[in-house]
């Protein structure tokens, strides 16, 4: 080994490195990692170590290795959405307002109820939606919330529980004026 | 499914010039301009021509060519099928000068190791030039099959144009176009029966290319497109495959539904291979459509694949055909143990299968209760990171083993392993010739012993005596390297990656696996010791890639002074590096015709 100086700093990171590996392999491996050191024979220095993320000692525990596991990124990728869609990492639903000029987008895993929901739509289209009632509907304004659910008809928001109406709004919809009456209470 | 088949004949590329008529030789040579023979050459010839155009081997036929100037001449009007296993290994203009009847090109390009982003992209590869110099040398050409080669929508239209009698059109993990360009091909090549894009990188360009097929009725026998990310006109593929009486196989994309491949199976009973779109259900429908049904009619199916985006309660769909099933590709779909034993427990003829690890060890197990004919297994992860939960381990690969004693292929992705599966996999299954086994966790040793992997692939190249494909992993030390290079007598085809301790390690290899022709090395600490001990060899060989190991530039220099057909590339890192003397990345490769001219900045030939 020729920077027997560079080793030790790799043997005090490894130190506190948790990694996975049954106790006694410790040795074994600090000599192979040393031995892989990727860059060599100059002054070595910590920029170096930290620049190429490749040197496995150096790198935190759970730092991806560039290509490794060696996974071709189309299959990667194929498998990456169903698990993001899986994780529900982001659910993002069109929402229209009848009358205004373009489409808006929202995040609907970042709300945790109802009202939450109402409040952001108001203040994204500066309108007011009235009070729920659970039998009349929306009641006070002209403007009802809508959304189209998986089988692709049009509901009313707030009438199922909220977790339910996550799972199954594809899109939202504010509707406004006549047609909105025909959802919201009777007139 | 073709994701890195391995080429069953041995590698021969057109290395060989024309062997001089020499009096050293023994060789009985016929000279062209002698008129002293007891028989007229052109008779000769005819002879010649008829019995070498049953040559199909293109290693009886490199051996055959290499006989006399005769038979070479001949050879090379009769080889219709011709491979290049190296696109830089000779110039387009070589290939048309030698060969002058070919109706079918295979060629392959990039080095593997770039589909795992070891390479920056725009590295070459370019099917440019073949294309152009062969639409004035071949305007008979039939069928065009390449891999890893970029190709453009210019590349597309200009073989659409200049090969009247197109038939077959085969792309893998190719890059560079979209979907104007498969257009112009599905509307000019009247011919075409085959068109297999797969897992290619195809651009959406908005064009309705279905729609593009000519309107009566075509030869088309294959249809594959389920690496083309972009909604297709169902409408008129249904109607393409109304009038396609001949089509046997037909992939789809994810953007075609459940539905809707019900609708085609109806009316393509004849399907011997099928991908299905997406096994999802789309719309709630007062009746669902009898899907299992729509299957049952398809009794000619004996290869599925697809299911992407599956909703597992349609799966047993595909029950009544698992009977008949020989080829069974699951790995895009996520199947837990339960969803999956009450299928396999039907496919009791399968051969291929292909899965993703969240079958489980269980699964595994039902595999090996079921599929005694089981010839190519493939696991792959669900999660691809190193420190995943890892649903498999060497208990479902052992199992398999147990089971399956005609197991010939293993590409096997886990988090844990031990040598005693190893050895037994090593004796249950002497058929074996490719074992590719990926432990996701570097340097990880064998959960059991703690030891490093060595007697475990030890045992795999010592008792699997035909073994011509072998990728290792895990805690490997110098020993496994001596290993192979005592065993592995027949080892084409090696991948090392986060292995060994020494320059012993590769030299093992390099001297002591004669049939070594392509050797993929990344992350281990191998030099220029070990480099120049296998200087014997590299003419022999396909590509040596060295990645992340420890080879100088003075070293990689000395080589390709020493060997002028030897074209030494080293490609740069993205990084600034100020040390010039170390090597990022080395591939080298034979050539005949001298390094290319297409080369990219990062990359530096030597």
């Amino acid at each position: 080994m020729e920077n027997v100086g560079v080793c030790d700093e790799f043997v005090n990171l490894k130190a506190t490195e948790l990694r996975l590996g049954l106790p006694g392999t410790e040795d074994e491996k600090q000599k192979v990692s040393c031995g892989k050191s990727n860059k060599r024979a100059l002054p070595e220095t910590e920029k170096d170590i930290e620049s190429t993320g490749k040197t496995e000692t150096a790198s935190p525990p759970k730092a991806q290795i560039v290509g490794w596991p060696p996974v071709r990124s189309y299959r990667k990728n194929s498998i990456q959405t169903k698990k993001n869609e899986a994780e529900g990492q982001g659910m993002y639903v069109k929402v229209s307002m009848d009358g205004a000029p373009y489409l808006r987008k929202i995040d609907l895993t970042m709300y945790k109820q109802y009202p939450e929901l109402m409040k952001s739509l108001e203040n994204m289209f500066k309108f007011s939606v009235g009070e729920y009632f659970e039998r009349e509907g929306y009641k006070g304004s002209d403007f009802v919330p809508t959304y189209e659910d998986k089988d692709g008809d049009w509901m009313l928001v707030g009438d199922v529980p909220w977790e339910m109406f996550v799972s199954s709004c594809k899109r939202l919809r504010i509707m406004k004026g006549s047609e909105a009456k025909g959802l919201g209470c009777g007139v | 499914m073709s994701e890195d088949d391995e080429d069953q004949s041995p590698p021969s590329d057109l290395r060989s010039q024309p062997p001089p008529c020499s009096p050293n030789k023994s060789r009985n040579c016929i000279s062209s301009s002698s008129s002293s023979q007891t028989f007229p050459d052109h008779v000769l010839e005819n002879v010649l021509e008829n019995v070498l155009q049953f040559l199909d081997s293109r290693c009886d036929r490199n051996a055959a060519s290499l006989v006399c100037k005769l038979w070479w001449k001949v050879e090379a009007l009769t080889r219709s099928e011709v491979f290049i296993g190296n696109c830089y290994a000779l110039s387009p203009a070589r290939l048309t000068q030698r060969f002058k009847r070919v109706r079918s090109l295979l060629l392959k390009g990039k080095p593997r190791f770039a589909d795992f982003n070891l390479m920056p992209p725009d590295w070459g590869a370019n099917f440019a030039p073949w294309v152009s110099t062969m639409a004035k040398a071949y305007p008979w050409l039939e069928k065009v099959d390449l891999k890893r080669m970029f190709v453009t929508d210019d590349d597309l239209a200009l073989l659409a144009e200049s090969f009247p009698g197109f038939k077959e059109l085969v792309l893998v993990c190719c890059e560079g176009f979209g979907t104007s360009g498969i257009a112009v091909v599905a509307n000019k090549c009247r011919k075409l029966k085959v068109l297999d894009l797969i897992e290619s990188e195809v651009t959406d360009d908005e064009v309705d290319w279905i729609s593009c097929f000519p309107e009566d009725v075509t030869s088309l026998e294959s249809l594959a497109f389920d690496c083309v990310e972009a909604p297709i006109n169902f409408k008129a593929l249904e109607g393409l495959v109304a009038r396609s009486p001949l089509l046997r196989k037909l992939r789809l994309n994810r953007f075609v539904s459940l539905e809707e491949v019900h609708r085609l199976l109806l009316g393509a009973p004849q399907l011997t291979s099928l991908g299905t779109g997406s096994f999802s259900q789309t719309h709630q429908s007062e009746q669902e459509p009898d899907y299992a049904a729509a299957f049952r009619a398809c009794k000619s199916v004996v290869c599925l694949s697809g299911f992407r985006e599956l909703m597992p309660e349609y799966l047993p769909a595909i029950l009544p055909v698992c009977a008949n099933l020989t080829s069974l590709n699951f790995s895009y779909a996520n199947i837990s143990p339960d969803m999956f034993k009450p299928i396999i427990h039907n496919c009791h003829k399968l051969q291929v299968f292909w899965a993703l690890d969240s079958i489980c060890d269980e699964g595994l197990q039902a595999v090996a209760a079921t599929c005694k004919e089981l010839r190519e297994l493939r696991i792959f992860p669900f999660d691809p990171r190193e420190d995943s939960e890892g649903p498999v381990s060497e208990l479902g690969l052992q199992a398999i083993s147990e089971g399956c004693r005609k197991l010939e292929s293993v590409l096997y992705f886990c988090q844990r392993m031990t040598n005693a599966a190893l050895v037994a996999i090593s004796q249950n299954c002497p058929e074996l010739t490719v074992f590719r086994l990926c432990i996701m966790g570097r340097h990880r040793p064998d959960h059991v012993t703690g030891k490093a992997m060595d007697e475990g692939f030890g045992a795999i190249v010592k008792n699997c005596k035909k073994l011509t494909r072998l990728a290792v992993s895990g805690l490997l030390t110098d020993q496994a390297f001596r290993y192979m290079g005592e065993y592995g007598k027949l080892i084409r085809t090696l991948s090392v990656a986060f292995a060994g301790d020494s320059d012993m390690a590769l030299r093992h290899v390099l001297e002591g696996c004669p049939k070594l022709q392509k050797l993929e090395i990344r992350d281990s600490p191998f030099g220029d010791v070990a480099l120049r001990s296998g200087m014997h060899r590299y003419y022999n060989m396909r590509f040596v890639w060295m990645s992340a190991c420890s080879l100088s530039m003075g070293c990689c220099k000395d080589v390709a002074r020493a060997m002028p057909n030897l074209v030494v590339e080293v490609i740069g890192s993205d990084d600034d590096d100020e040390n010039r003397e170390y090597v990022e990345t080395l591939y080298m490769y034979r050539s005949l015709d001298g390094p290319r001219k297409d080369a990219p900045q990062f990359v530096t030939i030597l």
